[in-house]
C-alpha cells in the first residue's frame, strides 16, 4: 500500500509529451542547426551534415579586413553591458528606496513620472538623443551609448525596486533608528540586505538587456572601435559582397554563449524576482 | 530614569490623536498604557521613542528635554509587536547591532552580548537566524537587543500579542523579571487588561486620546473612576444594569426590581447604571436579585453563570462549580451592597 502514498497523475503522460514535442520541435531544430551549421559546410537546403570543419570559427583568431577584432567587439559589449548594469543598479537601489520610504517633495510626481517613462517607447527618442550626443561630443563613444542605455532602463529598475522596498516591514527601520543607526546605515545595513534577491535579478536583467541591445549602439556608436557584438553581427549580413551565412551563425553562437552561462548560474535569482523577494 | 510627558499633543494632519496629555513614569517603575485599539497608546509610545515628532508639549527624560532630539540620540530600547529582528543577521549580530552602530570594539560587543544573552537565557541560540527561532525565543532576542544599550527607558509595544497562550504566560513573568532585575523604567503598551494588571506597578488607562485614570492595578480594579474603566478591567467582565433613581433606590428599567443605594445621590440625577462584578454576585449578599440562569460556562475550577433579569439584562456570577444549578432554573442570588458600583449617565462614578 506504500506506493499509494505517492502522487499519481490523473492523466496519461505520453499525449502531453507528444503534444509538447510537436510544438517545440521547430525551436529545438532551429537551435540545433544553428550550432550544427557552424561546424559543417552542408549545402543550403540539406539537412544532413557533410563534414566537420572549424573554418567558420576562424573569426576568433583572424580579423577580417574592414572589420574590428572580435575580441575588441566582445570586450566592448562586456563593458557596455556591465557599465549599464552598474549604473542601473546604483540608481534603482537608491531612488527606489527614496520613492518607497522617504517623505521627499514631489514624490507623487516622480512616481508617476517613472511610470510614464517606463511605458514610453524609447525608439521614438532616438533622433533627439542622436542630436544631443553629437552636440555634447559623445556620439560614437561607448560612454555616450552607456549613459543612454542606462537612462532608458532605469525607470523599470526604479519601479521594481520601489515595489520590493515596499514589502520590507517598517518595523525593521524603526528598530534600526531606535537602535541608534542613521537613516543611511539603516538603508545600507538593514534594508538593502532584504532586497538583495531583487537586486541580483534586476542586475541580471539589466546585463542581459545590455548584452542584447542593438538599436542604440547601431545608431549612436557604429564606429568599428566601439562596436558591440549585435552591431558586428548585423554588419555581417549587411555586407552583400562577402555573404557568409555560416560565419553569421558562428558569431551568433559565440554571442549567446555568455548568456547561457549566466543563465545556468543565476537561474535561481531570476525565478525569485516574481516570488516576493524577502521572506518574513 | 523618570519620564515625563508634559502637556504632550500629537496630531496627524488635521486629526488630533492626543491633546494636552500629562503623564509621569517614575524611576524604575513599570507602567502600562492600557486602552482599546485606536486610543492613542501606540502613538504615545512612538512619540516617546522619537519615531513620531511631537506636535505640542514636552517630553522629559529625567531633566533632559528630548522633545526635539532625534530618535537615535534618545537612548530608548523598544520591543516591537512583530519583534522587528533583522532577518539577515544571526542572533548575536542582532543583539550587538546597537553597539556596533556606536562603534564599539568587537571584543567589547562580544562581552556585552554574552552578558545580556545570559540574562535573557538565550546563550545556546547565538548563531541562529531569527527565522529559525520560536516566537518566545524571538521575543527574548528582541528584549536583549533593546536592553543592551542600557537604555533610559524600555518601551514595549504589545510584546505578547503574537504569542500563544502558554508562552504568553511565561513571557509575562519573564519580562517582569528582567525589568525588576535591571531596575529599568519601562512602559508597556497593551490592550489586554490581564497583561497590564499582572506585569505593571501602575496602569494608565486611555480612551480616545485621554488618560482616564492612573492607579495601581488593585486600586483601579476596586475603585474605577468611570464606567469605562470598570468595564475594561476584570475577566469575566463586570455586568451593568441600567435604570432610574427614585427615593434613594435604583429601579431597574421595565421591572419592579428595586435596589436600595448606600449613599444619597447628589441633586437631580435620574438615570443610573449599576455595575456588579461576577465575584460579587452569588448565593450570599444583602441585595436579592431574582433571575433565571440563561447560560453556564464551565471554566474548570469555577463556573460562570449568566443570570437573566426580568428586563432582559444579564448579570454574571462566578462561583465554585456546583451541580445544583442548570440552565433555565430560577435563582434568587444576591449582591453585596458595599461592592455595587454606581455610575451616572455620563459614566462617572458616584
Amino acid at each position: 500500500m506504500a506506493a499509494q502514498v505517492q502522487l499519481s497523475s490523473n492523466f496519461r503522460i505520453w499525449p502531453v509529451v507528444v503534444a509538447l514535442a510537436i510544438v517545440s520541435a521547430p525551436l529545438v531544430l532551429m537551435y540545433a542547426y544553428l550550432f550544427v551549421d557552424t561546424v559543417t559546410d552542408s549545402a543550403a537546403g540539406s539537412l544532413i551534415p557533410n563534414e566537420l570543419t572549424l573554418r567558420h570559427w576562424d573569426f576568433l583568431w583572424q580579423t577580417r579586413s574592414g572589420k574590428p577584432s572580435i575580441w575588441l567587439v566582445a570586450l566592448n559589449t562586456l563593458v557596455f553591458a556591465t557599465s549599464t548594469t552598474l549604473i542601473v543598479l546604483a540608481v534603482s537601489s537608491t531612488a527606489g528606496y527614496v520613492l518607497s520610504r522617504l517623505n521627499v517633495p514631489g514624490r507623487g510626481f516622480f512616481l508617476a513620472g517613472v511610470m510614464v517613462l517606463h511605458a514610453f517607447p524609447s525608439v521614438t527618442l532616438i533622433i533627439a538623443i542622436f542630436l544631443v550626443l553629437q552636440m555634447v561630443g559623445l556620439y560614437n563613444s561607448l560612454v555616450g551609448v552607456i549613459l543612454v542605455k542606462a537612462a532608458l532602463d532605469m525607470p523599470l529598475g526604479i519601479w521594481l525596486m520601489k515595489g520590493f522596498y515596499d514589502t520590507v516591514p517598517w518595523e525593521i527601520e524603526m528598530a534600526g533608528i531606535t537602535d541608534g543607526a542613521s537613516r543611511f546605515t539603516v538603508w545600507r545595513r538593514l534594508v538593502l540586505p532584504q532586497v538583495m534577491p531583487a537586486l541580483a535579478a534586476l542586475g541580471l536583467f539589466a546585463f542581459l538587456s545590455g548584452w542584447s541591445e542593438y538599436i542604440l549602439p547601431q545608431v549612436l556608436a557604429p564606429a568599428s572601435s566601439v562596436q558591440v557584438l549585435s552591431v558586428y553581427l548585423a554588419g555581417l549580413i549587411a555586407d552583400d559582397n562577402n555573404f557568409d551565412l555560416n560565419l553569421f551563425k558562428a558569431v551568433g553562437v559565440f554571442y549567446i554563449i555568455p548568456v547561457l552561462i549566466l543563465f545556468v548560474f543565476f537561474q535561481r535569482h531570476l525565478m525569485n524576482i516574481y516570488g516576493g523577494g524577502s521572506k518574513g | 530614569m523618570r519620564i515625563l510627558l508634559d502637556k504632550f499633543s500629537k496630531s496627524f494632519g488635521a486629526v488630533k490623536v492626543i491633546e494636552d496629555m500629562t503623564l509621569e513614569v517614575r524611576d524604575g517603575e513599570m507602567l502600562a498604557l492600557l486602552g482599546p485599539s485606536g486610543c492613542g497608546k501606540s502613538t504615545t509610545l512612538f512619540a516617546i521613542c522619537g519615531i513620531h515628532r511631537v506636535t505640542g508639549g514636552r517630553i522629559l527624560f529625567g531633566d533632559r528635554d528630548v522633545s526635539n532630539v532625534p530618535s537615535q540620540q534618545r537612548n530608548v530600547g523598544v520591543v516591537f509587536q512583530s519583534y522587528a529582528l533583522y532577518p539577515h543577521m544571526t542572533v548575536a549580530q542582532n543583539i550587538g547591532f546597537p553597539l556596533q552602530v556606536k562603534g564599539q570594539s568587537t571584543a567589547e560587543i562580544r562581552r556585552q552580548v554574552d552578558g545580556i544573552a545570559e540574562l535573557v537565557h538565550i546563550e545556546e541560540l547565538m548563531s541562529r537566524r531569527p527565522a529559525e527561532l520560536s516566537g518566545g525565543q524571538q521575543q527574548r532576542v528582541a528584549l536583549a537587543r533593546a536592553l543592551i544599550r542600557k537604555p533610559d527607558v524600555l518601551l514595549l509595544d504589545e510584546p505578547l500579542a503574537n504569542l500563544d497562550a502558554k508562552l504568553r504566560l511565561e513571557m509575562r513573568s519573564e519580562i517582569r523579571r528582567l525589568q525588576l532585575e535591571t531596575g529599568i523604567t519601562a512602559i508597556l503598551v497593551t490592550h489586554d487588561q490581564v497583561e497590564a494588571m499582572s506585569m505593571c506597578d501602575r496602569i494608565a488607562i486611555m480612551d480616545a486620546g485621554e488618560i482616564i485614570q492612573i492607579a495601581t492595578p488593585t486600586e483601579m480594579y476596586h475603585n474605577p473612576r468611570t464606567q469605562f474603566v470598570a468595564g475594561f478591567l476584570g475577566n469575566p467582565p463586570i455586568a451593568f444594569l441600567h435604570g432610574t433613581a427614585s427615593e434613594g433606590a435604583f429601579e431597574l428599567t421595565k421591572s419592579d426590581l428595586k435596589i436600595p443605594l448606600q449613599r444619597s445621590l447628589p441633586g437631580k440625577i435620574s438615570r443610573l447604571t449599576l455595575g456588579i462584578r461576577p465575584e460579587d454576585f452569588g448565593p450570599s449578599g444583602d441585595i436579592v436579585i431574582p433571575g433565571k440562569v440563561a447560560f453556564v460556562e464551565t471554566q474548570g475550577r469555577e463556573n460562570l453563570y449568566d443570570v437573566r433579569l426580568p428586563d432582559g439584562s444579564v448579570l454574571r456570577s462566578i462561583q465554585p462549580v456546583r451541580s445544583d444549578v442548570s440552565v433555565g432554573q430560577e435563582v434568587r442570588w444576591a449582591a453585596d451592597s458595599s461592592k455595587v458600583m454606581v455610575f451616572a449617565e455620563d459614566g462617572t462614578r458616584l
